[in-house]
C-alpha cells in the first residue's frame, strides 16, 4: 500500500500528495498525520495538492477530516497549490471545501500560518495585559 | 423543372451565339443595380466567367444545377456569392447578380419567337432560379462563417488580465458576459493567479452593460475557484444603475468585497497587504 510522507520544516508540517488517493492511503494519512502532531508539537499543517489532477467529493471530505482532526490537535491546515481546473471543477459541483483554509502555494501557506499564529499570540497578550490591569 | 437534352443544347447555342450581347447586358444590369460600388471591368470580367461556365455546363447537356456537370458553375457562384459578402454587398444584390441573365436572356428570346421559345425560356428561367437560390445560400454561408470568425476573435481579445501592483491582478471586464466567455475569464485568471503568484485579484466590471442573474452567476463562481486556490477576489467598478439591478434582483454578494470603482479596490487590497501610501502616512502623522 502507498503511503503519503509528512515532513517537518520547523513548526510546520507538510504532506505533499502525489498518488491517486484510495480510502486505505487515506485513512493512513489521517492516522499517521494525527501521531505527528501530537508527537512534534507542530501548530501548522500544509497539505500540498499541486499534483492532484483531481479532487472529487472523496478527496474533498478527506481534506475536510484531516483539517477537522488537526483543530482538535490544535494545529492550523492549510491546503495549497489547488489547480484552476480542479477549483472550477469544484464550484461547478457545489462542494466550497467548508473550514479548509488556502494558499496560492507552499510559501504563502507558511505565511498564512505564521500570520495567524502571531494573532492569537497578540490576543494572548493582550488577554493578560488586560487581566493585570484589572487586578492592579 | 429539369432541361431536356435539346433544351440545354439550345442554349448554349443561344448563350455562345450572342456571347458579347449578353454578357454587355448582364453587366448593365447588375452595374445599375449596384449602383457603381464596383467597377465596369471587375464586374464583365465575372459575367464572362460565368457566361463561359454555364456554356460548358450546357454543352455538356447540363438538366439541373445539381446534377455533376454543375460542378464547375457552382463553384463559380459560390466564388461570386463570397466575395460579394466580404465585399459588405447585401442579400438582394448579390442575388441580381445573377437573376439579370434573366432579363439578359428574355430580350434576346423574344426576337426570335416560335412555339417552343416560351417552354425553352420557363426551363431556362428555372435553371437561373436555381442559381439564384444557391447563391443565395453560398452568401449566407460565408457569412455565418465571418460572424462565428468575429466571435472567436472577440473572444481572444476582451479578457486581458493585468497586474496592477505585486501580488495584485486585476481582469477590466468588457462587454456582455455570456457563458462561454466567462469560463475563458474564469480560466485565464486562475491561470494568472498560479502564475504570478498573487493572493489578490480584482474583477472590474465598469465594461459590462448588464448584471443579471446570470452573469452575476458567472462572477460569484470565479471568486468561490480563486478562494479555493488561496487568492481573494474584489468586485469593482460598480455603477449606481448596476447597484440598482442588484438589488432589485436579489443576487447576494455575500462577504465578497465589493467596491466602486478600481482604485478603490486597489487602496483596500493595498491597505490589506500593508503597504503604507504616503498620503495615509502624512494624515496619521498630523
Amino acid at each position: 500500500m502507498e503511503r503519503v510522507p509528512i515532513l517537518k520544516i520547523g513548526d510546520i508540517l507538510l504532506v505533499s500528495i502525489q498518488v491517486d488517493m484510495s480510502d486505505q492511503t487515506a485513512i493512513q494519512l489521517q492516522e499517521d498525520l494525527a501521531e505527528r502532531i501530537v508527537a512534534t508539537g507542530c501548530h501548522g499543517v500544509i497539505i500540498d495538492i499541486t499534483a492532484l489532477d483531481i479532487v472529487d467529493s472523496f478527496v474533498g471530505r478527506m481534506l475536510s477530516t484531516i483539517a477537522s482532526i488537526s483543530k482538535v490537535l490544535d494545529a492550523e491546515t492549510v491546503v495549497v497549490g489547488m489547480r484552476p481546473a480542479v477549483a472550477i471543477t469544484l464550484v461547478e459541483l457545489g462542494l466550497s471545501l467548508n473550514g479548509i483554509r488556502t494558499a496560492l502555494n507552499v510559501e504563502r501557506g507558511m505565511e498564512l500560518i505564521a500570520a495567524s499564529r502571531s494573532d492569537e499570540w497578540d490576543e494572548a497578550d493582550v488577554d493578560e495585559d488586560a487581566e493585570t490591569t484589572a487586578t492592579s | 423543372m429539369a432541361l431536356s437534352a435539346e433544351q440545354s443544347g439550345r442554349l448554349a447555342g443561344l448563350l455562345t451565339e450572342h456571347a458579347d450581347r449578353l454578357t454587355e447586358r448582364w453587366t448593365e444590369i447588375v452595374a445599375g443595380s449596384l449602383r457603381g460600388r464596383l467597377s465596369q471591368a471587375e464586374l464583365s470580367r465575372q459575367a464572362r466567367e460565368l457566361h463561359r461556365s454555364m456554356v460548358d455546363a450546357a454543352r455538356q447537356g447540363l438538366a439541373d444545377l445539381a446534377d455533376q456537370h454543375g460542378g464547375e458553375l457552382r463553384a463559380v457562384l459560390a466564388e461570386l456569392s463570397t466575395s460579394r459578402a466580404r465585399q459588405g454587398f447585401s442579400a438582394t444584390e448579390t442575388a441580381i447578380s445573377v437573376f439579370a441573365l434573366k432579363d439578359a436572356l428574355l430580350e434576346l428570346m423574344e426576337e426570335g419567337r416560335d412555339a417552343g421559345t416560351l417552354r425553352d425560356f420557363v426551363a431556362y428561367s428555372a435553371l437561373i432560379d436555381q442559381m439564384g437560390l444557391f447563391t443565395f445560400e453560398s452568401f449566407v454561408r460565408t457569412r455565418e462563417g465571418l460572424i462565428a470568425d468575429q466571435a472567436e476573435q472577440l473572444l481572444e481579445l476582451s479578457t486581458p488580465v493585468v497586474k496592477l501592483w505585486e501580488g495584485v491582478v486585476a481582469v477590466p471586464l468588457v462587454g456582455t458576459l455570456d457563458s462561454a466567455r466567462a469560463q475563458v475569464v474564469m480560466e485565464r485568471l486562475l491561470q494568472t493567479l498560479v502564475d504570478t503568484g498573487s493572493p489578490y485579484a480584482i474583477i472590474d466590471i465598469t465594461g459590462v452593460p448588464a448584471v443579471d442573474t446570470q452573469v452575476a452567476q458567472h462572477i460569484l463562481k470565479t471568486v468561490v475557484a480563486a478562494r479555493l486556490m488561496g487568492a481573494d477576489c474584489i468586485i469593482s467598478g460598480i455603477r449606481p444603475q448596476i447597484a440598482q439591478t442588484i438589488v432589485a434582483l436579489g443576487i447576494e454578494f455575500g462577504d465578497i468585497a465589493t467596491k466602486a470603482s478600481l482604485a478603490d479596490a486597489l487602496r483596500h487590497v493595498l491597505r490589506l497587504t500593508g503597504v503604507e501610501t504616503t498620503s495615509r502616512r502624512a494624515r496619521r502623522e498630523s
